[in-house]
């Protein structure tokens, strides 16, 4: 165990070299896209906001539904089978056929290749299941149909909240797929999260009705409240047009009223239907609508075909610059709701940083005083191999650009702590072996090898730990287990080919010197 | 070296240890832990003050006008730091932080919110559930672990000794109503991980024992192996403890919880390799034929 070839030695100099620069270029700044790699710090210690968002897709699924009633109406009118009382609840559609129809409808829906239930080709599962009860029907959408329905509005939620994220111009945000409902958003340098929240926690759903001159809700209207909560209207259904027809939006100033208002930009479509849908109107009120709430309801005074209008409404420009945005960045198919937000401010981070490097520092100068006033000499080669064991894996986190965290720093220092553990076996085991055998580099050799199975058990139990731990562990603890799992890697390595070459050396100069070690 | 005869003292410690579990089990049935805002739900903020005359009493009357349920406040590291964890969290609002801070400012001068944390109830009873899931599956990948390379009389020793280092410790916690929070979940994993590791070290040494000496009882048997592992479970727990230690009192207030569980988990583990997992195998008459039968397989 002690024979080193000229090749291994040369191999693990350049190994230990290559990593340690890796290290050291954490305090340099240097103008190369490959050698120029940092770890990142977490959000807990460069201070920053975690969020995480949870769509409510029940609007989504009745959406969903409402269309698909449409669909089958449509489908079975071309094929002439009669379908009537549709219903529909939270998650299913029911509906009746006639007597004689009912088993050929059973058979389209039933069939792999169905165009009206698709996905069976592909999944093995149709978009709906569905009940037969003579002649009723009940569709309720299936867990594929389910899953599906899902993944599209979270991937088109995803490029909303990133557009609107972006737009507010924060410090390389990242924002990532949870599950098939949740979307995590990491804003970096960011202590105060109130204007991003309140921009993610708006649907964002704009629409344009036509305020009707009755007092009740009837068929095909509906009564909503006004932003400020002052009164209500009704409002007929009917949309004139809708945010997805935008195609600018930005704060402007009125200058008649001197109010600040929110100006828009309308598509060929939008500029169209608005067009016609004003000249119509001369005389009523158009209702301009938020996520349910009306903001301002204006007279229509004359047609507006230029394509362009504005939205007034007791705006700051703060606040009409945030609807600009929002309109600009289109809505969400779903609201979003914030289940867990973490925030920390900078300098609490920096505090954190400071304190998780003193306590490093300290712990690691009292774990080398000791291995000295323990081992000596040997103790000076177990805190050599202690010290490109740092550097090991600092640099493989370098490396890999892996993100440290507070508890990724506390995994750190424990290395340090349990690092000398292998080494503290060979040493020991070596006191043992020197008592029965004469040769000391007999003695080294089999101190290495009989202590060999020991120390692998021993780290196995640790990095076992530590996989667990990176799997189920969330945010900052995935940092500790990172740092602990590499940090067991990295101090094999020391340990069997940084110490032990050393060891070699320094045995194999001093073998005719009495009690060695 | 002399030997010191740890076996005279099994019975003695190991009645020690069962008067801990009992207690720690009753502790934590009837008392049990004090979960933060991670697992509880809720809102924990850490705010700095800028005026020294602001004290728990000052703060925690001014929370209670805000109608936030029942609000904790203690000291946080120094006299102008504080924590505050209320129950009530609603972060769908945008301007409630914004809210608590404008008018706490009123009340007690400038603030400065350090940390907010604000976990609603699906996540944090999320969070608790893989918290539990990853203990309990670190658990049984050490017993599959152990069981693969020893046998199950060695495995039983040593998760019997798993068991106990974590109850004790979660025990403590619950005695003194620590908080237990994600960063103490992973504590726990370490800690299991230390034990077994101690543990093993240990059991080789037994193991090596009984192919050599076919005529010592395993009485007699693990005591000359803890004795010659001794030295090593020293000087490597006092190397852990001295890394610990500082992160304990160096490494800031968010680290105290888990390093004191590191630092409670390295003492009972290193203790419990000696007076639990060995005294077990003394229990089940462990002799050479247990390994010898294996060895021939």
């Amino acid at each position: 165990m002690l024979y080193f070839s000229k090749l291994r030695i040369f191999s693990v100099i350049i190994f230990t070299l290559i990593l340690s620069y890796f290290t050291i270029s954490n305090f340099f700044k240097i103008d190369d896209n490959f050698f120029s790699k940092n770890i990142k710090l977490g959000l807990d210690l460069q201070g920053g906001s975690y969020l995480l968002l949870e769509i409510d897709n029940k609007p989504v699924i009745t959406q969903k539904l409402q269309n698909k009633v449409m669909e089958l109406k449509n489908f079975f009118k071309d094929k002439n089978i009669i379908t009537r009382n549709y219903t529909v609840d939270d998650n299913s559609i029911i509906f009746d056929t006639t007597p004689d129809k009912s088993d050929e409808l059973n058979n389209i829906l039933d069939d792999d290749e169905s165009e009206i239930n698709p996905y069976y080709q592909q999944y093995k599962s149709h978009e709906f299941d569905f009940v037969k009860d003579q002649d009723s029907f009940k569709l309720t959408l299936s867990k594929y149909g389910l899953v599906l329905l899902k993944n599209a509005s979270l991937d088109q939620a995803i490029e909303i909240v990133r557009r609107r994220v972006d737009e507010v111009g924060t410090n390389e945000p990242n924002i990532l797929k949870r599950g098939n409902d949740r979307i995590l958003v990491e804003l970096p340098g960011l202590d105060d999260p109130g204007r991003i929240k309140s921009l993610l926690g708006k649907t964002a759903n704009l629409t344009f009705q036509f305020i009707t001159q009755n007092t009740e809700e009837s068929f095909g209207t509906e009564k909503l409240e006004f932003e400020d909560g002052s009164e209500n209207a009704v409002v007929s259904k009917r949309i004139i047009l809708s945010g997805d027809n935008l195609v600018d939006a930005k704060p402007s100033m009125n200058s008649q009223t001197n109010e600040t208002v929110v100006s828009f930009t309308l598509d060929r479509v939008g500029a169209k239907k608005f067009g016609k849908a004003t000249s119509t109107g001369v005389g009523k009120r158009l209702a301009i609508i938020l996520d349910g709430k009306i903001i301002s309801a204006p007279s229509v005074r004359e047609p507006i075909i230029g394509g362009s209008g504005q939205i007034s409404g007791d705006f700051t420009f703060q606040s009409a610059t945030d609807l600009a945005l929002l309109l600009r960045s289109g809505a969400l198919p779903a609201p979003l709701n914030i289940i867990e937000e973490r925030t920390v401010g900078p300098d609490l981070g920096q505090d954190s940083i400071d304190a998780g490097i003193m306590s490093l520092i300290i712990g690691f100068i009292l774990v080398v005083l000791f291995m000295i006033y323990k081992y000596r000499v040997f103790g000076v080669i177990a805190n050599l191999a202690l010290i490109s064991n740092l550097f090991l894996l600092v640099g493989v986190l370098t490396l890999f650009e892996a993100t440290l965290t507070l508890p990724g720093i506390a995994g750190i220092i424990l290395t340090v702590g349990m690092a000398v553990d292998a080494n503290v076996l060979i040493f020991e085991r070596i006191k043992e072996e020197i008592k029965s055998e004469r040769n000391p580099i007999i003695a080294f050799d089999s101190g290495y090898t009989k202590s060999r199975t020991t120390i692998l058990d021993a780290n196995i139990t640790t990095l076992i730990a530590a996989v667990i731990l990176f799997f189920m562990g969330s945010g900052p603890i995935k940092g500790f287990s990172i740092t602990l799992g590499v940090g067991i890697l990295t101090t094999l390595f020391s340990v069997y080919f940084i110490a032990r070459l050393f060891t070699a050396f320094y045995v194999i100069k001093n073998k005719e010197k009495e009690s060695l070690i | 070296m002399r030997e010191i005869s740890f076996n005279k003292f099994y019975k003695s410690f190991n009645i020690l240890s069962i008067v801990l579990i009992v207690t720690s089990l009753i502790l934590l049935v009837f008392k049990g832990l004090n979960y933060g805002v991670d697992f509880k739900g809720g809102t924990l903020i850490e705010l700095r003050t800028d005026l020294n005359s602001a004290n728990i009493k000052k703060i925690r009357d001014s929370f209670n006008q805000l109608n936030l349920g029942d609000v904790s406040v203690k000291n946080f590291g120094n006299d102008t730091d504080f924590i505050i964890k209320f129950e009530k969290q609603n972060s769908n609002d945008p301007k409630f932080i914004d809210n608590i801070k404008t008018k706490l400012s009123g009340s007690i001068g400038t603030v400065d919110f350090r940390r907010v944390e604000n976990v609603g109830p699906k996540v944090s009873a999320e969070l608790l559930q893989s918290g539990i899931i990853a203990i309990a599956l670190s658990l049984a990948a050490m017993l599959l672990y152990i069981w693969i390379r020893f046998e199950w009389q060695f495995s039983l020793g040593a998760i019997v000794a798993l068991f106990h280092d974590v109850i004790i410790t979660l025990g403590v916690f619950s005695l003194f109503s620590l908080e237990i929070n994600l960063s103490i979940v992973a504590a726990v994993l370490t800690i299991v991980g230390y034990s077994m590791n101690d543990t093993v070290v240990i059991f080789d040494r037994v193991r090596e024992n009984l192919r050599k000496f076919s005529d010592i009882k395993i009485f007699e048997l693990t005591n000359i192996s803890i004795n010659q592992t001794l030295s090593r479970t020293i000087i490597t727990s006092a190397t852990t403890l001295l890394a610990l230690l500082s992160i304990f009192i160096f490494g800031g207030e968010i680290l105290k919880g888990f390093s004191l569980a590191m630092i409670l988990g390295v003492i009972f583990g290193t203790y419990s390799s000696i007076y639990i997992a060995n005294p077990i195998l003394v229990v089940l008459k462990v002799s050479q034929r247990t390994i010898v039968k294996e060895d021939k397989d």
